[in-house]
This record gives C-alpha cells, sequence and structure tokens, in this order.
C-alpha cells in the first residue's frame, strides 16, 4: 500500500511538473505581456516600462524565469499578479475554496441523484423505464452547458425566486447564521443546477451500464434462483459487485465538473476560479494564469488519486497484485 | 446500424447543406444592420388573412415599431401592409456586404420592408441569417478541429505504438500531462498565449488550431493501443517476412484496424469541438462581432435585459441541441458496432 502510494505520488508530481513547464512555456512565447500595453501610453516613459519588467523578471529568459519560480513555489510563494497588486496566493485562495465549494456539492448532488436513477433503471431493463431514461440522459447530454445555464437565469429573472449571480447578497456580514446559510443555498442552488445537469447523464448511464452488467453475470441469476429476495440481490450483491467502474468514474467527474464550472461560474458570476481565469487571460496577468490552471490540475489529480486509494480500498483483487 | 442511425446522419448532412448554402437560404447578409428594428420579434408566417381568405403563397404582417410604448418588445403587427414572400429574390447592393452587385436568395419581401424569421438583435441584424452563417463558422471549426485532432491523433498514435522507442515513452508521458489538465483550462492556458485581438478568419483558424491542437492526447492513445495489438498479427508478420516496408505495413495493415476508433472518436470530438469554440467565442476569446458565430450570438444573452425579454435570441443555443443528438447518435451506434472497443 505504501509503496503504491509513493508511485502514485511521484507520478502526480511528474504531471504537475509537466503541466507547470507547459503553461510557462505557452505563455512566455506569447506575443506582448502585462507591460506592453503600458508602452502605448505616452505618460509612461520606456525606461518606467523597462525598470518595472526589470523588477517583475519579466526580462529574463524562460529557463531562468521558471527556475526562479519553481524556487518560490518551493518557498509557497505562488508569484505576483500584476493585475491585482498583490500576491497570487491570497487571491487564489478565496476563488479556489469557493470552486471547490461549488464542485463538491455538485458531485455530492449528482452522484446521490444519479446512483437511485440508475440502479432504478438497470432494474428496468427492456422497460419503459429504461427506454424513458435513456431518451431523457440522451437528450440532456444533447442541451449544452451554456443553454441550460442561460435557461436557468432567465427563469431566476422572471421568478425572481433565486438570486442571478454572485455568492453573496449585499449586508451578507450583518446577517444572522441562518439567515447567512439560506443566502448561501439560494445562491448555489443555480449554478449547482447546471453543474448536475451536465454531469448527471454521464452518471447514471454508466451506473446503469455498470449494474446492469452485474445484474446479467451469473452469480447473480443463481442467486437469484436461490430465491434471495430482490432488495437483498440488489443491495448486497449486485451493487459491491458494481462499485469498482464507480468509483473509478468518480475522480473522472471530478475532473468534468471542474471543466464544466468555469464557464457556468462566468455566467452565473460564481466568485471562483473561472472569473479569475478569464480576467488574467485578457489581462496577460502570467503568474495568476500559471496558479489558475495549476490549481485546476492540483484538484483533477487528487481527485484521480483519491479515486485510486478507494478502488484499492474496496477491491481485494487490485490489492492482490 | 439502425434506421436511427440513417435518420441522425441524413439530418446532420442536411443541416450542413443548409448551412453550407447560407449564402443562399439566408434573406440577408449577417452583418447588414437594420436600425430601426433593434430586437424586433420574429415575424410569423400567415396563409390565412384578416378577412379569413387563404393565400398559397405565405405572407408577413410589416413591423411597426412603437419606440416610446413601455412594453419590453414594443412592436405590433401592422395588418393594412401585407408583405407576400417572394422567391429568389435578388438583393440589392448594401454597403458593406460581401458581393457588391447584391446576390441571389432564396426568399425575401419587397424592399424596403424586411422579413425577419427569427426576429433581430440590438443592431437589427436579422437573426436567422445570422444563426446560418454562424453556423458556417461554429460547425465547421468543429469539423475541422477534429479533422487535426485526429489526423494528429492517428500519426502520433500509429508512429508510437509501430516503433515502440523512446518515442513511444515521450508520447505516453506527454499525453498523461494533457489528459491531467481538466480540458477547458488546457484550452484556456493555450489560448492566453496567443494574440486576442484578430480579425475573423485569422480567429476562426486560430480557435481550430488550438482546440484540435490541444485534444491530441486520447485520439493518439486509442490509435496506439490499436496499432499495438495489430501490430502482432500473422499477417503483418507474415508481411513484414516477405520484404513489406514500414509504411507500406502501416498503410495497408495496420492502419485499416484503427478505422472504426476513428470514427467513434469523430462522433464524441466533433459536438466536443463544437461546444468549445462555442464557449470561446461566447467568453469573447473566439470569433469576434461583427462576423456570427453560435457562441458570440448567445454572448448577446450575458446582457440581463436581453435574457429576459428577447427569447428569440436563444436561437443558437437551441440549434446546438438536434446537432449534438445527431452525433450522440451516431457515436452510440459506432460505438455498439464496435463492442470490443475501450471507451
Amino acid at each position: 500500500m505504501i509503496y503504491y502510494l509513493a508511485r502514485r505520488t511521484a507520478h502526480t508530481l511528474f504531471v504537475l511538473l509537466g503541466v507547470s513547464i507547459l503553461t510557462f512555456a505557452l505563455i512566455k512565447l506569447a506575443p506582448g505581456d502585462y507591460f506592453a500595453e503600458m508602452r502605448m501610453n505616452p505618460q509612461i516613459s520606456p525606461d518606467t516600462v523597462a525598470s518595472l519588467r526589470h523588477s517583475y523578471g519579466l526580462d529574463q529568459s524562460l529557463p531562468v524565469t521558471y527556475l526562479r519560480w519553481v524556487r518560490s513555489i518551493l518557498h509557497g510563494d505562488l508569484g505576483f499578479s500584476f493585475a491585482y497588486n498583490s500576491p497570487v496566493w491570497p487571491l487564489l485562495k478565496v476563488r479556489a475554496a469557493n470552486t471547490l465549494f461549488l464542485t463538491l456539492t455538485s458531485l455530492f448532488c449528482s452522484w446521490l441523484l444519479a446512483i437511485p436513477i440508475g440502479i432504478w433503471a438497470a432494474t428496468q431493463w427492456g422497460r419503459w423505464g429504461e427506454k424513458a431514461c435513456r431518451a431523457g440522459t440522451t437528450l440532456l447530454l444533447a442541451v449544452p452547458d451554456v443553454l441550460i445555464c442561460l435557461g436557468l437565469l432567465a427563469f431566476a429573472l422572471r421568478t425572481g425566486w433565486f438570486p442571478t449571480g454572485g455568492m453573496h447578497s449585499l449586508g451578507f456580514d450583518q446577517m444572522g447564521l441562518l439567515v447567512q446559510f439560506k443566502d448561501v443555498v439560494l445562491h448555489l442552488a443555480l449554478p449547482v443546477l447546471a453543474l448536475t445537469a451536465g454531469l448527471l447523464p454521464t452518471l447514471v448511464r454508466h451506473v446503469q451500464s455498470a449494474v446492469g452488467e452485474v445484474l446479467d453475470s451469473p452469480y447473480i441469476q443463481a442467486a437469484r434462483g436461490h430465491g434471495i429476495p430482490r432488495r437483498r440481490l440488489l443491495f448486497h450483491h449486485a451493487l459491491p459487485a458494481a462499485a469498482n467502474p464507480l468509483i473509478s468514474l468518480f475522480g473522472v467527474s471530478l475532473g468534468t465538473l471542474l471543466s464544466g464550472s468555469l464557464l457556468i461560474e462566468v455566467i452565473m458570476s460564481w466568485p471562483g476560479l473561472g472569473p479569475l481565469l478569464l480576467e488574467a487571460i485578457l489581462e496577460r496577468d502570467l503568474y495568476v494564469v500559471v496558479a489558475t490552471v495549476l490549481f485546476s490540475t492540483v484538484f483533477l489529480v487528487a481527485g484521480n488519486l483519491l479515486a485510486d486509494v478507494l478502488l484499492h480500498w474496496a477491491d481485494p483483487r487490485i490489492r492482490v497484485e | 446500424m439502425s434506421w436511427k442511425f440513417w435518420i441522425a446522419l441524413l439530418a446532420l448532412a442536411l443541416v450542413h447543406i443548409v448551412i453550407l448554402a447560407a449564402g443562399f437560404i439566408a434573406p440577408y447578409d449577417p452583418i447588414q444592420q437594420n436600425r430601426d428594428f433593434p430586437f424586433a420579434p420574429p415575424m410569423r408566417l400567415h396563409f390565412i388573412d384578416a378577412q379569413g381568405n387563404f393565400h398559397l403563397r405565405p405572407f408577413v404582417y410589416a413591423l411597426e415599431y412603437h419606440p416610446e410604448a413601455s412594453a419590453a418588445v414594443p412592436y405590433e403587427e401592422d395588418r393594412a401592409q401585407v408583405l407576400p414572400l417572394r422567391f429568389f429574390v435578388r438583393t440589392t447592393a448594401v454597403f458593406g456586404e460581401s458581393s457588391p452587385g447584391g446576390s441571389l436568395r432564396l426568399f425575401g419581401v419587397d424592399t424596403p420592408h424586411r422579413i425577419f424569421l427569427l426576429g433581430t438583435d440590438d443592431y437589427g441584424r436579422d437573426q436567422f441569417s445570422r444563426l446560418l452563417y454562424g453556423g458556417q463558422v461554429s460547425l465547421f471549426a468543429g469539423l475541422l478541429a477534429a479533422a487535426l485532432s485526429l489526423g494528429l491523433g492517428v500519426l502520433l498514435g500509429s508512429v508510437s505504438g509501430y516503433y515502440a522507442s523512446w518515442l513511444d515513452q515521450l508520447m505516453m508521458r506527454g499525453s498523461e500531462i494533457f489528459m491531467a489538465l481538466p480540458w477547458i483550462y488546457l484550452l484556456f492556458a493555450v489560448r492566453a498565449f496567443l494574440p486576442l485581438h484578430l480579425g475573423a478568419r485569422q480567429s476562426f483558424f486560430l480557435v481550430v488550431g488550438v482546440i484540435g491542437l490541444t485534444g491530441w492526447a486520447r485520439p493518439s492513445r486509442l490509435v496506439r493501443g490499436v496499432v499495438l495489438s495489430a501490430k502482432h498479427r500473422d499477417y503483418v508478420l507474415a508481411a513484414k517476412g516477405f520484404g513489406a516496408s514500414d509504411f507500406h505495413i502501416l498503410r495497408r495493415h495496420v492502419l485499416p484496424e484503427t478505422f472504426s476508433v476513428v470514427l467513434t472518436q469523430a462522433a464524441l470530438l466533433i459536438p466536443q469541438y463544437i461546444l468549445a469554440e462555442v464557449t470561446f467565442s461566447f467568453l469573447g476569446l473566439g470569433v469576434s462581432e461583427p462576423e456570427p458565430s453560435w457562441g458570440n450570438m448567445l454572448a448577446n444573452m450575458q446582457k440581463y435585459y436581453v435574457l429576459q425579454s428577447y427569447w428569440w435570441m436563444f436561437a443558437p443555443g437551441l440549434a446546438l441541441i438536434p446537432v449534438f443528438l445527431f452525433y450522440y447518435i451516431l457515436s452510440e451506434n459506432f460505438q455498439r458496432s464496435a463492442p470490443s472497443q475501450q471507451r
């Protein structure tokens, strides 16, 4: 187990290193940087721009900047944001927490829905329930996230039942704890709904096929022949056997959610990583882009690692190998 | 292949033909503005007039604009002005139009009146025309990017699978890095280093390039897997024994095996890439105004007053649904016909 974990962690570090080099190289190759726009401004002398670039280390070559950046990372410093005029870490911390909050809630909600729906659809094999489920998931798959999001926003605008963006209402700090909770839940509802709607069809299909495959297997047929009640058959014999592909899917679904949440955060103005990354790209805020991308990768890789460890724990067959 | 497959294929072909023929089917140029008709609602095609008489030739009523009215959509149908639909009309030249002599269009109404089948946007541009022209950008961006990705995937996958050298190691490790990144974040990171303000044509090819080149990892790995298993087949070994060149073996014996993987991947990747282009343009990182793309048309919806009052602006988003649906049906059928293949 320890050997396994060590190997996985080494692999993770390798991936992160590769990702950081990749993003760094891409952005360094870019024509123009944050200070390029300043050069157009007649009120700022070229000397000032040059000295600013020098003080931020932008005049150095790619390997030098990269090595300096790695050194500062090892000291726990993610660099400096030009646009916000502040270190990256405090900026990123808040945004990342918000994104994580949103995605984990959606992850929870979509699995909570997907597992019962998928199991139900698997038991309905060949009947109308399975067909309805298939049609529903196909349709939901075909509706793009943007449209779901805009539709939900239009709904919120029409009815006024939900706030149309952001994470808190004005005067959030003065509210009581219960009101604060209600406020956050209301703000959370639409983005979570949009994200869940995006992920749900894929999950339902996987749960359905995993459970359906197990239900078809000879030992379940045998158990059924022995007269084991349906409920016990399903929850005691079929589900644990179907868990493996679902656990690996868990890690993948985190990645899907992260990608999906970027656009949804921007549309619903949720203060997460998405809007931060978009602004940073438009402003050419080098270190913010690198840090955001790296952070999203850390989420994803951590999700996959967690799924692998869970799999290791849940399935004795993998431990033996 | 089931009947659903053929219907989906036929429908997709139809959609693409209509979109390609936008220069003929759309009544107006996509960037032609009608400042007198901002946010005009879709016009209804009528067959029965106010007196209850039936007309074989469909007609619309002219729109009357009441800017002083407080309604969100200050337009009314003017029942006195009947505009019969004319077919195969030649448009008069408009300043800024791409074809200076005017062009032949499928339908239209007598000038100076205009027909807006799907309403107009804030500049009074015909949404129906923009939808068709925008489809050229969005749908073909997806197609081209998928072709690029798959081409790269077949090339890298077959070389690394067939030769299995340090190149193979490099490809596998590289693809791991690319697949470890959340996809949209990867796209954005790559987009970040490219220039932001570009002409329509340049930004189209830029977006296609970015989407296509960042998507090489998964197809490469899938193709590599097939090539790895194919190169130990007896007939490949036999061909090798007869002294066939590597290129010949790859082309004749190995690559045909990858065909079904490539087809399945294409049906999966194209909608994904269409969506990527829409996302880019929606966020202002792709094809920019005034050239239409389904993404930047939807971007209008980011203004709350548009979202609240002008439902016809949803059209490009709704148009995506059938396209995606057809592609999903295709990919499902491909997957079912190749059951051994991994996802």
